[in-house]
């Protein structure tokens, strides 16, 4: 298990967001983190990624303790994630988006950069042909000078994933990355998923896109009221009546009114 | 009989003696140049601090009585003004950058004040009537030296790991924290630099004016200091530096419209709050974005491209 969260509350005055969720996410899986609104789930991946604190509970990441963690040294262990309401950096290009988003890899210091070291222009080159490489792969090369705030709304969260990717992560919390897309948007989205998670990256998803979940995740864990109702696969998660009356809804059968 | 040479020395003279008529204004375009920067550099990480008057006040007084009472030379008293501001910055930094926006500004007023009145009582400086007879030793060159060093370091630290690090802070700080960025250090760092730049130029300034008047590092200053960022631009390093030169050209220029039927003090008065008035209505982003040096890009009025983004959006 890469990832384990172990009954992990929090609450906001009255409200308990999560309350209670245990559920683990395995190595190289793509896991569903579905629910209805306010299950919980934009909170959960706040929690693992250090926005927020969690009240009680632990999350773990390969058996490392991440809930005491500052959010940065989440993000130095390899934890990254992208934002339900788009949040890149919109005054940057889309290129130096990604520039920020390697941070943790740039090694040379502000004093190497003073004397103008070679090691710091080597690696100033390798890490830019790197990010350009990673606009290429998430389907955006070419959008790499204009600023961010111009790109059309798909590619927005296209380059967030690809600013999360520049680290070289080894889990990444995608935050409903198919929100305001049409469907063959969320298809493309769903096959840049897949073939990441091909590359050995776990992924853990939130999405209101069900036929996206559905179609891309080995593992689903379904959210109702901060608690965890239901964990299987797929095909499990479709059939359990507890799922079907809590979110995916009810088929109408003859006879109801 | 006249050679390549006289014409040289003729230039040199030239130089000289138009220093020797402007040098006031050119040492005082070049401090508050520096000025400045040790405020673009918390507001690069998106901080609106107010306390660089203090720690300039705080340079100013360090550097004078090191030199007056401990015969040091002029560069230890830099160094040690500059330090014991930074110094000072730290413990202040740590609980106060917890503060965002106007409420920062506002913490930082009230440190400068703090500041200044400590001095007005410190019997030991001066009281009220601060510290007088600093020895002369600051050269124009020292202050263009250590403008050069700045402007240098602001370059290089655009495309930097720590550039790029604070750009991202100001722009949205919890996204930044999520890159691995330590949002704390950076702005604590970003703080306690401005204000070692901040003590410099008081060193600087000390031993260029005779003396320290503890009334010279009160609010009036802090807002000096805004107002060079403001109207040069606070996008990029060259704008607190176009902004600390026409702020400070400005009233000399006035001067000398005598004949225009402009009369020194209120007149000038009003037409520097009129100047800084267009500028803040029509280049919200300081007189730097006048060059916008971008191939394929003309310079536009901001206030009619923001008119062009609105209409474009509905």
């Amino acid at each position: 298990m890469l990832l384990e969260l172990e009954d992990i509350g929090r609450s906001f005055g009255g409200v308990h967001a999560v309350d209670g969720a245990s559920f683990a996410v395995s190595q190289g899986h793509v896991h569903g983190l579905i629910g209805p609104n306010g299950a919980g789930k934009t909170t959960a991946i706040n929690l693992i990624s250090g926005l927020l604190r969690p009240q009680r509970g632990e999350i773990r990441l390969d058996g490392q303790r991440l809930d005491r963690l500052p959010a940065y040294r989440i993000a130095e262990l390899g934890v990254r994630r992208t934002f339900q309401s788009i949040r890149l950096f919109p005054g940057m290009t889309a290129l130096q988006n990604v520039t920020v988003g390697q941070h943790v890899r740039r090694q040379a210091s502000l004093f190497e950069k003073l004397v103008f070291s070679r090691r710091s222009a080597s690696e100033e080159r390798l890490l830019q042909a790197d990010a350009e490489e990673l606009l290429d792969r998430t389907g955006i090369g070419g959008r790499g000078d204009e600023r961010a705030s111009n790109l059309a709304y798909g590619d927005q969260r296209r380059l967030e994933i690809a600013r999360a990717l520049a680290s070289n992560p080894r889990l990444l919390l995608l935050d409903e990355p198919a929100a305001g897309m049409n469907q063959s948007e969320a298809l493309g989205l769903g096959e840049l998923v897949r073939r990441l998670a091909a590359g050995g990256l776990t992924i853990l998803l939130v999405e209101h896109n069900v036929r996206l979940v559905m179609a891309v995740c080995d593992r689903i864990t379904v959210l109702d009221f901060g608690k965890v109702i239901a964990n299987g696969t797929p095909a499990e998660i479709s059939a359990d009546p507890a799922v079907i009356a809590a979110y995916l809804g009810l088929e109408p059968t003859a006879g109801s009114e | 009989m006249c050679c390549g040479f006289c014409g040289r020395w003729g230039a040199m003279n030239w130089l000289t003696e138009f220093y020797n008529q402007n040098s006031t204004i050119i040492n005082f375009i070049g401090l508050n140049a520096i000025l400045g920067l040790s405020l673009y550099i918390t507001l690069s990480a998106g901080l609106l601090s107010l306390a660089n008057a203090g720690f300039m006040g705080i340079g100013a007084y360090t550097g004078a009585l090191l030199t007056i009472h401990q015969h040091w030379p002029l560069w230890g008293s830099l160094l040690a003004g500059g330090l014991m501001a930074a110094l000072l910055a730290l413990p202040l930094g740590l609980p106060v950058l917890r503060l965002r926006g106007v409420f920062l500004a506002i913490a930082t007023i009230g440190f400068g004040e703090v500041v200044r009145l400590f001095f007005i009582n410190w019997s030991f400086a001066g009281g009220a009537l601060g510290i007088v007879g600093v020895p002369q030793e600051t050269r124009w060159w020292h202050i263009y030296l250590v403008l050069l060093a700045l402007l240098f370091f602001f370059w290089r630290l655009r495309r930097s790991r720590m550039g790029y690090a604070l750009e991202a802070i100001r722009q949205d700080e919890p996204a930044a924290r999520t890159m691995g960025i330590n949002t704390t250090f950076y702005k604590v760092l970003t703080f306690v630099l401005g204000a070692f730049i901040a003590g410099v130029a008081g060193v600087l300034q000390a031993h260029l004016r005779f003396i320290v008047d503890p009334g010279d590092y009160g609010f009036a200053r802090a807002v000096d200091i805004l107002v060079y960022a403001v109207v040069g631009g606070m996008n990029i390093f060259i704008g607190p530096l176009l902004g600390a030169g026409l702020i400070t050209v400005l009233p000399e220029v006035l001067r000398h419209m005598k004949s225009w039927g402009i009369q020194p003090g209120p007149d000038r008065q009003l037409i520097n709050g009129v100047v800084l008035l267009l500028v803040i209505l029509f280049l919200p982003r300081g007189i730097v974005s006048l060059f916008d040096w971008r191939p394929g890009r003309r310079p536009r009025w901001p206030l009619f491209r923001r008119a062009e983004t609105r209409a474009s959006r509905t």
